[in-house]
């Protein structure tokens, strides 16, 4: 042991390694690597500033204001008293950016975490148990699979109705089988491997090791994939209000915006601006703050 | 732990494992029998592929569950079979009363989780109402034990180096005082000087608790330094054990075991050259019908491929082979 002890006190005494004496919680260790990211801190300040812009939308500019028509006021270009101008019906687009957010960003939010959950789980069960289950299971998925995703949510939002219920669980069912693959394909990858087996040996339950050994060490590639999807779903919902399946008008929301503006493109492109720029700008936010956190959950990547 | 010897703590009789895939049946195990007694060490060795870990994870019932089955045999553990308890029984012992340290310490680690925390999570699952206070003192207690300074709990596996790590996997074995420590080959992934040190470690802790252990290896060295007792593992059977003495400076001698012999390297005679076995062990999934070293063996006889040898027994020392049974036994130094 001698030798193995003195590289270790050189190690301290050169510094390299500051030894932190005092307890660190798991979650204060993490926040402080992510800390060192300025991306992550940017993409962080950044969501914090659309979220509370959009919670305080109500204080900001009144829900009336984003639904009120004034026909003298079409298409006006961004002045002092409308500072993003207004629509084809005259509405407000500032005050239908914010009350729109609510609604989009509620709705991507949400519907990423359910497909996540319901995918991760069952992908977890299908990858650490195998057999049967898993045939199960992938043959299910499969089924789902064979339907395109977008023609699967339009079915489901036709056949139940278009409301806000009714989107999540499409946009859930759309998106929960990325999850099913990915989790089950890094839990076939991490239960390979000897800590594992070791942990097994050790008498830890089933249960035990896929939430203290598996889910912790796919979360990063989990939470990158998960801050995608938040993009992706807002892109989505922005077709599925296209295509007239999103939450019906005149309810101010970011995709319904993007296909109302179509018409005015050439004339007043700032209908489309506008709306854009708060998808763009949620977007990056959320990407940011995953790659943030996919390396402050990777200890090798410590310094 | 007080006066250990003497009773029976681990009895595997006639234990038969094969690995069932799509195309062949590979009979890793065949009908093998072996003893750990409370308190002493008993070493497995044999080569690669000789069904040393198969073994092992017969005892702890952690066979991959797809492939590989138990066919036959008995395991008993304290007089109780372990192959009729239910899976929540198992998990139970396992860690608690029967801990297993793996080969590759570089892997055998969680990698987001600190070493603290992993040597607590043992603890904590075999003694639920723990305080927590009482957890981290044992958990600083037992890394002293094994070396690593107790500050060091915070720190994740990869900033241990190999043998610090393999350090810390005994530790995690350790923590709940198994009554048997199964060591499958501990040092083989270590440096050289590495291996001593982690060895010699093994040893003072064993001696200490007074645990029992099956230590899993390929190297004669390692037996001598460590073991009381020995089993010599081949194609799936254990082809001779006894005590170390036995083994090393009996009359007889299996010509397998000669053969480990000869192809160590012995630093006292400069003259003896190398000698390893010639050609390779056989298939396990078609293995010979008489004796399963026949194809390599020195001192082959007709009725070898034949028929399967009895096994013979003086006091401890039992093999198989038939130039032990044609009752005229020969001199160990006749064997090549
Ligand atoms: N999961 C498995 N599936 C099929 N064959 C296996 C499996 N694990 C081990 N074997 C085979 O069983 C035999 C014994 O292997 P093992 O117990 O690992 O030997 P050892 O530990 O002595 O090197 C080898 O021939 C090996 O190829
Ligand atoms: S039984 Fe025959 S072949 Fe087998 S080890 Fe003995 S002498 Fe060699
Ligand atoms: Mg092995």
């Amino acid at each position: 042991m001698g030798r193995e002890e003195t590289s270790l006190r050189m190690e301290k005494t050169t510094g390299i390694e500051k030894i932190t004496f005092k307890r660190q919680s798991q979650a204060k260790e993490i926040w402080r690597r992510f800390k060192k990211s300025k991306g992550a801190v940017f993409g962080l300040g950044m969501l914090t500033i659309i979220l509370a812009v959009i919670l305080l939308a109500d204080v900001i500019a009144p829900y009336s204001l984003a639904t009120r028509q004034n026909m003298s006021l079409k298409l006006a270009p961004p002045s002092w008293g409308h500072i993003f101008g207004c629509d084809g019906y005259g509405r407000d687009i500032f005050a239908r950016v914010l009350h729109g957010g609510r609604t989009s960003l509620s709705i991507a939010v949400i519907a990423t975490m359910t497909s996540c959950l319901l995918g991760s789980i069952l992908g977890a069960v299908a990858g650490y148990f195998g057999k049967v289950i898993d045939s199960v299971i992938c043959r299910a998925l499969d089924i789902f699979m064979s339907v395109p995703d977008i023609l699967f949510t339009m079915a489901v939002v036709v056949a139940l109705g278009a409301n806000f219920i009714n989107l999540l669980v499409a946009l859930t069912l759309a998106y929960f089988t990325n999850y099913v693959r990915l989790v089950r394909s890094q839990v076939l990858n991490l239960s390979e491997l000897e800590y594992v087996e070791a942990a097994r040996a050790g008498g830890a339950s089933s249960a035990r090791i896929i939430a203290t050994h598996i889910i912790p060490n796919a979360m990063g590639v989990i939470i990158v994939n998960t801050t995608l999807n938040v993009a992706k779903i807002i892109l989505y919902e922005s077709t599925l209000s296209f295509l007239g399946l999103g939450m019906p008008p005149p309810a101010p929301e970011w995709g319904l915006m993007l296909a109302e503006a179509r018409a005015f493109l050439r004339t007043s492109p700032h209908l489309l601006l506008f709306p854009a720029a708060a998808i763009v700008m949620s977007a990056c936010s959320v990407n940011l703050i995953g790659d943030g956190l996919r390396d402050a959950l990777d200890p090798h990547l410590k310094s | 732990m007080l006066e250990n010897n003497g009773g029976i703590l681990l009895n595997i009789e006639d234990l038969k494992v094969v690995y069932k895939t799509d195309l062949e049946t590979v009979e890793a195990v065949n009908g093998i029998s072996l003893t750990v007694m409370k308190g002493r060490t008993l070493g497995l060795v044999g080569e690669t592929g000789a069904g040393k870990t198969t073994t092992a994870l017969s005892i702890l019932r952690l066979l991959p569950s797809t492939t590989g089955r138990i066919e036959r045999g008995k395991i008993e553990f304290n007089g109780q079979d372990l192959l009729k308890l239910d899976e929540n029984m198992m998990r139970v012992i396992r860690g608690n009363q029967i801990a297993m340290v793996f080969q590759d310490p570089m892997t055998s680690l969680n990698p987001v989780m600190t070493v603290g925390d992993q040597i607590a999570e043992a603890i904590e699952l075999h003694n639920g109402k723990m305080p927590h206070e009482e957890v981290n003192r044992r958990v600083e207690n037992i890394l002293q034990m094994v070396g690593i300074m107790p500050q060091r709990r915070f720190e994740y596996p990869h900033q241990f180096s190999g043998g610090m790590k393999q350090r810390v996997v005994i530790a995690i074995a350790l923590s709940c005082e198994p009554e048997l420590l199964i060591a499958d080959e501990p040092t083989t992934a270590l440096d050289v000087t590495i291996q001593a040190q982690v060895l010699n470690m093994i040893k003072d802790l064993r001696d200490r608790l007074g645990t029992a252990m099956l230590l899993i290896t390929h190297d004669l060295g390692i037996v001598a330094q460590i073991c009381d007792d020995v089993a010599v593992m081949y194609a799936g059977e254990i082809i001779e054990t006894g005590t170390v003495e036995d083994i090393f400076i009996g009359d007889w001698r299996h010509p397998y075991t000669a053969g480990l012999f000869n192809s160590l390297p012995d630093l006292r005679s400069q003259a003896t050259r190398l000698k390893p076995i010639p050609g390779l062990m056989p298939d396990p999934s078609n293995l010979p019908n008489g004796c399963v070293f026949a194809p390599r063996c020195g001192n082959r006889m007709d009725i070898c491929e034949k028929e399967h040898p009895k096994t013979v027994q003086k006091a401890q020392h039992r093999l198989s082979c038939h130039l032990y049974a044609t009752g005229e036994n020969p001199r160990r130094r006749d064997v090549t």
